[in-house]
């Protein structure tokens, strides 16, 4: 699977929601995802791609992670991979 | 002063995961001890406790609640559901903006710690679920119950370690006695049954490895158990008003503290405690027909216990009838008296006095009637609870047969 497809697996799975319900311009909030759901989704992203999201509950705007949308969010985490250490 | 009567009781615990299973298994003296089951046991130095058997939490629970939810939360919640559902109580409008849960808690999520610390310091993993904090918060599962049930009045948990429900069930009896809240739900819950937990026990070297016999000569320890007792605490003239079920009156408590010994139980403390608590609820001593004991299996705890019970009721201690379900259900810790206080509603309303099981040799320094074996029918007007902590904690609560 692709890095969207897993993302996209992961908030569905948060959402309670098949993967097709998930577009790229969905917020977290049209998904249904509160502040918990959020840390909890940013968890098992990291999990899933062994990786470190930079991300602040406190200031979420002014994290260097936007979560704006589904598509900024796979785009943030496709850099976070790229980036990433070859293990 | 407002008088104060128990309109509805739940409970999951080693012997039952409801009121009825659990009053059964008493009455037939079984015993809900047996080998520990899990991850590790084979490097435990004790490998009995009193597990909660058979428990599908993930059917219980969606996966939502599963991730928030530590096992001491999840058994609050299956006692509050079924002390509420038998109240009969819905809050909403002045009586839930009034009415709170104190809970009883020692450990707090001890599942989830055991688990989150393998996973940084066994398996080196830098990352834990986010989660982990409002799991393990030991006010967690006082918040939940709030939450369920739209309980907005004072609400928090009290930690006395063994003596945690007796405090807090007292605490909520002040409320409601003062006219503070129209109802309380109240109790406690422990699930401290981890390899953690019962490694960090075994370093007392206070646990028995076989079995839990109170006040018998030959007994060799405590043993750990787990699950939750919830009561609702209500307001009598409420309560009739509404033509509720009552279950018992609460009609006093005492609370004091050694001030000697971090572990070491005390005569004085434990005495002055059941003397208060009849002069806190305005009963002769000869009206006490049932005590539930402390009772803990210990070499300390049940000769003290015992001294103390002289004490406080002369010629009368050899009349009256004290056990220890603890030899049934195990050690709650934190949750242990508001599983207790199930025997002595049993003892008010059935006449069932639950027997002190394991009992095999007579101590003479407990020479009580502590109903060895076989459960017992008497006629009881008004019972005590004790729990006795460590720390030299103390509380005692006195129910009167409605």
């Amino acid at each position: 699977m692709s890095v969207k497809d897993r993302v996209i697996a992961i908030v569905a799975e948060q959402a309670v929601l098949e993967p097709s319900d998930v577009t790229m311009d969905s917020t977290l909030e049209d998904l249904g995802i509160d502040s918990l759901g959020l840390v909890e989704s940013i968890f098992a992203i990291e999990e899933e791609f062994d990786i470190s999201i930079p991300f602040n509950a406190n200031e979420p705007e002014n994290s260097e992670f936007d979560i704006s949308s589904v598509a900024t969010i796979i785009a943030g985490i496709e850099k976070l991979v790229a980036e990433a250490p070859a293990a | 002063m407002k008088r104060v009567v128990i309109t509805g009781a739940g409970t999951i615990n080693a012997l039952g995961h409801n009121v009825s299973q659990t009053l059964e298994a008493m009455r037939e003296g079984h015993c809900g001890i047996g080998p520990l089951e899990m991850r590790d046991v084979e490097r435990l130095a004790v490998q009995i406790g009193a597990q909660v058997r058979g428990f599908a939490s993930d059917v219980i629970f969606n996966r939502q609640q599963m991730a928030l939810y530590d096992r001491f939360t999840q058994f609050a919640l299956i006692a509050a559901r079924e002390a509420l559902d038998q109240s009969g109580l819905e809050f909403s409008g002045a009586l839930s903006a009034k009415s709170g849960v104190v809970m009883g808690n020692s450990g707090g999520g001890m599942q989830t710690l055991d688990e989150n610390y393998r996973t940084v310091y066994e398996d080196g993993k830098n990352r834990v679920h986010p989660f982990v904090v409002p799991k393990l918060m030991n006010n967690a599962a006082a918040s939940h119950i709030s939450m369920e049930f739209n309980l907005k009045g004072p609400s928090f948990t009290v930690a006395s370690a063994c003596a945690s429900s007796n405090h807090a069930m007292a605490q909520a009896f002040q409320m409601v006695r003062s006219g503070m809240a129209p109802v309380m739900i109240t109790g406690g819950t422990e699930s401290m049954l981890c390899f953690g937990g019962v490694k960090a026990w075994e370093g007392l070297r206070v646990m028995s490895k076989d079995a839990c016999r109170p006040f018998s000569a030959t007994r060799n320890g405590m043993v750990q158990g787990e699950g939750a007792g919830v009561f609702v605490f209500e307001e009598m003239d409420h309560a009739k008003a509404r033509g509720a079920d009552i279950l018992a009156e609460v009609i006093g408590f005492a609370m004091t503290s050694d001030a000697a010994d971090i572990v070491m139980p005390s005569r004085q403390g434990a005495s002055r405690a059941i003397a208060g608590a009849l002069e806190d609820a305005g009963v002769n001593r000869e009206e006490v027909g049932y005590i539930n004991a402390h009772g803990t299996g210990t070499a300390a705890n049940d000769k003290t216990e015992c001294s103390a019970v002289a004490d406080v009721f002369g010629p009368h201690a050899d009349r009256l009838l004290i056990s220890s379900t603890k030899s049934m259900h195990g050690h709650l810790i934190g949750g242990t008296g508001a599983v207790e206080l199930l025997a002595c509603i049993m003892a008010l309303r059935d006449g069932v006095i639950a027997p002190t099981i394991g009992y095999e040799e007579a101590d003479p320094e407990c020479a009580l009637d502590v109903v060895p074996n076989e459960a017992r029918e008497a006629t009881i007007d008004v019972a005590l609870s004790n729990a006795f902590a460590f720390g030299g904690l103390n509380a005692v609560l006195a129910l009167r047969r409605v």
